[in-house]
């Protein structure tokens, strides 16, 4: 059921400015694909492109054999794309419980409370109570249960936003095996993260945006020693680990 | 004091907390999807002319007449739905008020409506049990709703729009369909009234009635159709049981909607949760 997730020469302008200019890339189902880049590089336009919320000035989107681009946010989420958001937008008010039904809103039936209890131990938060509220949760376990909820809606493509922003280097340790393992159960996942061991740890593939426009693409151990990239993004301190 | 005579001492005013409830249930279904839309006095209004010239004019049989006018009032919650459908909170509110206004004004000066002076003489065959036995009706199939995935899907769509598109709910159709259904209760209500009360002016559906359905539903709660209905209840006995304060009575009653909204500002239907906690 997974399917590869292709964009083809996409293009996204906001007013006169190209928040993305002609990138192309390809999520395999079962890898993880790092988009990384510095602040205003289009990284989250491009997720928000992919799920239906920026509008495409150019190129297509693939899901598999089907044409996406174009299509609205729901019906995007309906063909199998999950994501997560850069600041947190789980339904605040509601309990973990209903969180997690309201990933799985494509799919029919009735969420079982061991379901739920299923999808909590694969984000990593498998103590987490169903009845609580989501918004009093603390900021990582909001992070894991948003990951949760884009896991119940069982996608052949998982879009993180930083999911690691805000953890310390144990829980993005952890976060590391996590991600592996939604990769490991052929899920695509694109990951968009700042944090470059973390990259290195999580990524078969790299994609390095600036100003919109891919900059480098290659493994992780490929990009880190690209001169383009180390200037543009990596800068001094890679320097200085040199 | 037995019971028949309290019911015909009383019998309008049970009838009228009937129909407010219902009132209150057709806008509580558009504010549990988060849309402020404050047209449902209107859509009742549009019922309860269509079922009063109906019956009137047409001869039509009182259950045709209620049908028909729910069907009226359902028609012009969808036609109002689309110009409204990229309008949130505050500027939806006052587009659908704006609906109602020009409901107002156009009822006020057609001939088939009887003008400003509207309508008297409308069969008066809607007793007591047909409103409750309505009441009882709508908060079944609103139960029924309750346990399907659109109710989950306006609790998203409430929540946060684009989260809720986000996974998979198409918010459009949300937001149509619990107007749709808002309006068609309003019609329910609407038809209700004109043929228990066998007289209609423009003014009985205005913006003072709209403005008291949004009262009663933030006074019982807006999270839980519950609350609206429990709030049409309270405020429309409350002015009764406070009659012999005379003078006192306006001021009394002022006072009392404050003391709720002060100590009890999510409503009075999260008393009883709030002790249960």
């Amino acid at each position: 059921m997974a399917a590869e997730l292709r964009l083809a020469g996409i293009g996204v302008r906001y007013g006169g400015v190209h928040a993305l200019d002609d990138v192309s890339l390809a999520v395999r189902p079962g890898a993880v694909f790092g988009l990384i880049g510095p602040n205003g590089a289009g990284k989250t336009t491009l997720i928000n492109a992919t799920t239906g919320f920026a509008k495409l000035a150019a190129g297509t989107i693939h899901l598999g054999d089907r044409r996406i681009d174009g299509l609205p946010p729901h019906r995007i989420a309906r063909a199998g794309i999950a994501r997560t958001y850069q600041n947190i937008r789980l339904f605040g008010k509601l309990d973990v419980r209903t969180n997690l039904a309201a990933g799985a809103f494509t799919h029919a039936g009735r969420m079982s409370d061991d379901d739920a209890r299923a999808l909590l131990q694969r984000a990593g938060v498998p103590e987490l109570a169903l009845d609580a509220t989501s918004a009093t949760l603390p900021y990582g376990d909001q992070r894991r249960l948003e990951i949760a909820r884009a896991l119940a809606a069982q996608p052949s493509t998982l879009m993180l936003d930083e999911p690691a922003a805000g953890m310390n280097p144990a829980e993005t340790a952890r976060l590391v095996e996590t991600i592996r393992a939604i990769a490991a159960a052929g899920i695509g996942v694109l990951l968009i993260e700042h944090d470059m061991s973390l990259v290195r740890a999580a990524c078969d593939d790299v994609v390095v945006l600036n100003f919109g426009a891919v900059l480098a693409r290659g493994t992780p151990a490929e990009i880190v020693q690209d001169p383009a990239v180390i200037d543009a993004y990596l800068g001094s301190s890679a320097e200085h680990a040199s | 004091m037995n019971l028949g005579t309290f019911y015909a001492q009383h019998s309008r005013l049970i009838d009228e907390i009937g129909i407010n409830a219902l009132l209150a249930l057709s806008l509580s279904v558009s504010l549990q999807a988060g849309q402020l839309a404050l047209a449902q006095a209107a859509f009742a209004g549009i019922a309860a002319y269509v079922s009063a010239i109906a019956s009137m004019q047409f001869g039509v049989p009182l259950p045709a007449s209620i049908a028909v006018a729910i069907l009226a009032s359902a028609l012009a919650a969808a036609a109002l739905a689309y110009p409204v459908r990229r309008l949130r909170g505050i500027f939806l509110a006052i587009a659908t008020i704006g609906f109602g206004e020009i409901l107002r004004v156009v009822l006020n000066n057609l001939d088939v409506t009887g003008g400003a002076e509207g309508l008297s003489g409308i069969p008066n065959d809607v007793t007591t049990p047909i409103i409750y036995g309505a009441l009882v009706l709508v908060a079944i199939v609103l139960a029924i709703v309750a346990r399907t995935k659109f109710a989950l899907a306006v609790a998203l769509t409430r929540e946060d729009e684009n989260a809720a598109r986000g996974v998979g709910v198409d918010v459009g159709s949300v937001r149509f369909a619990s107007l749709v259904l808002g309006g068609a209760i309003a019609g329910l209500a609407g038809a209700l009234y004109a043929h228990a009360f066998y007289f209609l002016a423009p003014t009985d559906f205005g913006f003072p009635r709209m403005e008291q359905i949004l009262v009663w539903c933030v006074i019982g709660g807006v999270t839980s159709p519950i609350g609206g209905v429990l709030g049409a209840v309270f405020l429309s006995v409350l002015p009764e049981v406070i009659r012999p304060l005379a003078d006192f009575r306006e001021i009394t009653n002022g006072l009392i909607l404050l003391g709720v909204i002060l100590f009890v500002p999510n409503g009075l239907s999260t008393l009883w949760a709030k002790r249960g906690s």
